[in-house]
């Protein structure tokens, strides 16, 4: 069943998963603006898709198996990007 | 030395190629007009002159010793700042890729450079081409350089007001809902979005995959034609690039069969943009072109379908940001991983970013992936369809490409849905995967407007010789 409102406490649901921190009144604000857009969305209920298949990609899509090659990239190239690093590795805060 | 015209590229090409300007000369005149007019613009997020300079200069050389110099020779390009470059700063138009450096060439970038063109810099752009204004820049609004205190458009309203403000002939534009032809459309330029798989997409960072082609912005049809025979092409990084492309379909001939659905007319399209796109319908039929209306019941769901799948996409694209490997670091001791990537996404997005991003995991969520994903996945199969049954009927379809004339800066940006109303003519070959090209159709004075044309799978040459009738219709 379509939906007609995001409330303040799904949105903090989806900031989690998502990994975004919102604050209280950021949460409010965009509960009634993704509310507002999801009740524009449910207009497509109206449509009878029974029997039709979903388009996923928009043309056919080609074979594009290649040879199992590897191509490398250099590692040094890479590691100029890295914002905070020590030695050759990426630094990271801790995970457990 | 000859005088050098930044509003057309092929020309100048021709001269760089013969000796009557160097490549630097050209760059040179790309740089100045930048600043001259960009502080007031603001459609260039880097300028990148020294890099610029250098590789005019060494195409100069190249040209000294009668080596073989591609099409655009000498030409200056802007590229949109979704676009990878190398060595060249590539933002998104975000906080969050602040600072990132590619250590790698879009394959669109990389053959601009073998065609001998000169990229002069990166273009402003919505925030991971989010938006239709260019007001969700991290690095403010782009202003459309017909009217300062009007939108340029977007997302790539940084290339279309570049072109049009001739400082640059060429750029490239990214478009996934309408972003090449929105601000082609609001700033007077030609913007063509090509067929799916026509253009590689590699080195595009990815907002939304299924729906994103890059394109072709230039000041006139010849130019953007000539563009777009650089860029396309199969490229074996991008598995979604087409390898083999049907032949071209014959050129359009007299009596060729032009639809114009009605629905293209509908609510919110105003009176001065009916009235031009009906000037340019006409210039075709004076050229024994047969116009006729038809009727496209789904494109009011085209809409609603195209935001659902690609806020989808965007959701899971946009996860890739921590913080870590790239871009946005945060300096403070952050003790656990959740903490430190949750403000990091929290300081690096902006609003637009941030509500397609819980509305995409929203839609994809358990329980509501079949009521909105799966369903809007199905109206694009009803779509996809309707088109076929026209195009089995008709060489090419058009209608305006925006409902409205370019607006004033700051007029919709509050109200998320009220912007993306704007896009209800320009998605759906972004759903189907149709080419489609938008063509000025204003007088001098008047603000502009765009005619969209959208021919069938890889029939751009259509477009750009309809495209090319109405373009000179304008002029006589």
């Amino acid at each position: 069943m379509p939906r007609t409102k995001i409330g303040v406490s799904t949105v903090k649901h989806l900031a989690w998963l998502t990994r975004i921190d919102l604050t209280d009144k950021e949460a409010r604000e965009i509960s009634k603006q993704l509310s507002r857009i999801l009740e524009y969305f449910n207009k497509i209920d109206e449509v009878d898709t029974s029997g039709v298949e979903p388009l996923y990609h928009p043309l056919e899509m080609q074979k594009v198996a290649r040879s199992d090659e590897p191509a490398p990239f250099p590692a040094d190239e890479i590691l100029k990007i890295v914002p905070s690093k020590k030695g050759r590795y990426v630094k990271a805060p801790k995970i457990v | 030395m000859a005088k050098i015209d930044l509003k057309n590229a092929r020309r100048l090409a021709e001269m760089v190629k013969a000796g009557e300007v160097s490549a630097v000369e050209a760059v040179e005149a790309s740089l100045s007009k930048i600043r001259e007019l960009d502080d007031k613009i603001n459609a260039f997020i880097t300028v990148c002159s020294e890099r610029a300079l250098a590789a005019a200069e060494e195409l100069d050389s190249r040209l000294k010793r009668s080596e073989q110099v591609g099409p655009l020779c000498g030409v200056p390009v802007a590229v949109k700042d979704v676009i990878s470059t190398a060595g060249i700063e590539t933002t998104c138009g975000s906080k969050m890729l602040k600072g990132y450096i590619p250590p790698y060439d879009a394959t669109v970038v990389a053959k601009l450079k073998e065609a001998g063109a000169i990229i002069v810099g990166k273009t402003n752009t919505d925030e991971f081409a989010m938006g239709s204004t260019t007001e969700f820049s991290a690095f403010g609004p782009t202003k459309n350089p017909c009217d300062l205190s009007r939108v340029a458009g977007g997302s790539s309203g940084g290339s279309g007001a570049a072109v049009a403000a001739g400082m640059v002939p060429l750029a490239l534009g990214s478009d996934t809902g309408g972003s090449v032809r929105c601000p082609a459309a609001f700033c007077g330029v030609v913007g063509l979005k090509p067929t799916y798989g026509a253009v590689s997409r590699y080195g595009l960072i990815s907002y939304a995959n299924s729906l994103e082609q890059i394109g072709p912005l230039a000041s006139n049809v010849d130019d953007c034609a000539l563009l777009y025979s650089c860029i396309s092409g199969w490229d074996p990084m991008d598995s979604t690039s087409y390898r083999d492309r049907p032949k071209e379909a014959a050129p359009l001939r007299e009596g060729a069969k032009i639809a114009v659905p009605k629905e293209f007319f509908g609510e919110g399209v105003e009176e001065a943009v009916s009235r031009r796109v009906w000037r340019g319908l006409d210039a075709l039929r004076d050229r024994g072109f047969i116009i006729e209306e038809v009727s496209l019941r789904s494109l009011n769901y085209a809409l609603p379908a195209y935001y659902i799948v690609a806020m989808a996409e965007a959701s899971s694209n946009l996860a890739r940001f921590d913080g870590i490997r790239y871009g946005l670091h945060l300096k403070s001791g952050f003790r656990d991983w959740n903490t430190y990537f949750s403000r990091c996404r929290a300081e690096g997005f902006g609003p637009e970013v941030k509500r397609r991003i819980l509305l995409g995991t929203f839609i994809l969520s358990a329980g509501y992936y079949g009521v909105y994903y799966l369903k809007a996945q199905k109206i694009r199969n009803i779509l996809k369809s309707e088109f076929q049954q026209i195009f089995s009927r008709y060489d090419l379809i058009a209608g305006p490409t925006m409902p409205t004339t370019p607006f004033k800066i700051g007029e919709r940006v509050e109200d998320p849905l009220l912007m993306y109303l704007i896009d209800v003519n320009t998605v759906p070959p972004n759903l189907t995967g149709h080419p489609a090209i938008s063509v000025p159709v204003h007088r001098e004075g008047e603000l502009p407007v765009g005619l969209q044309l959208i021919a069938p799978y890889f029939c751009e040459e259509r477009l750009f010789q309809a495209a090319k009738i109405v373009e000179e219709s304008l002029r006589r």
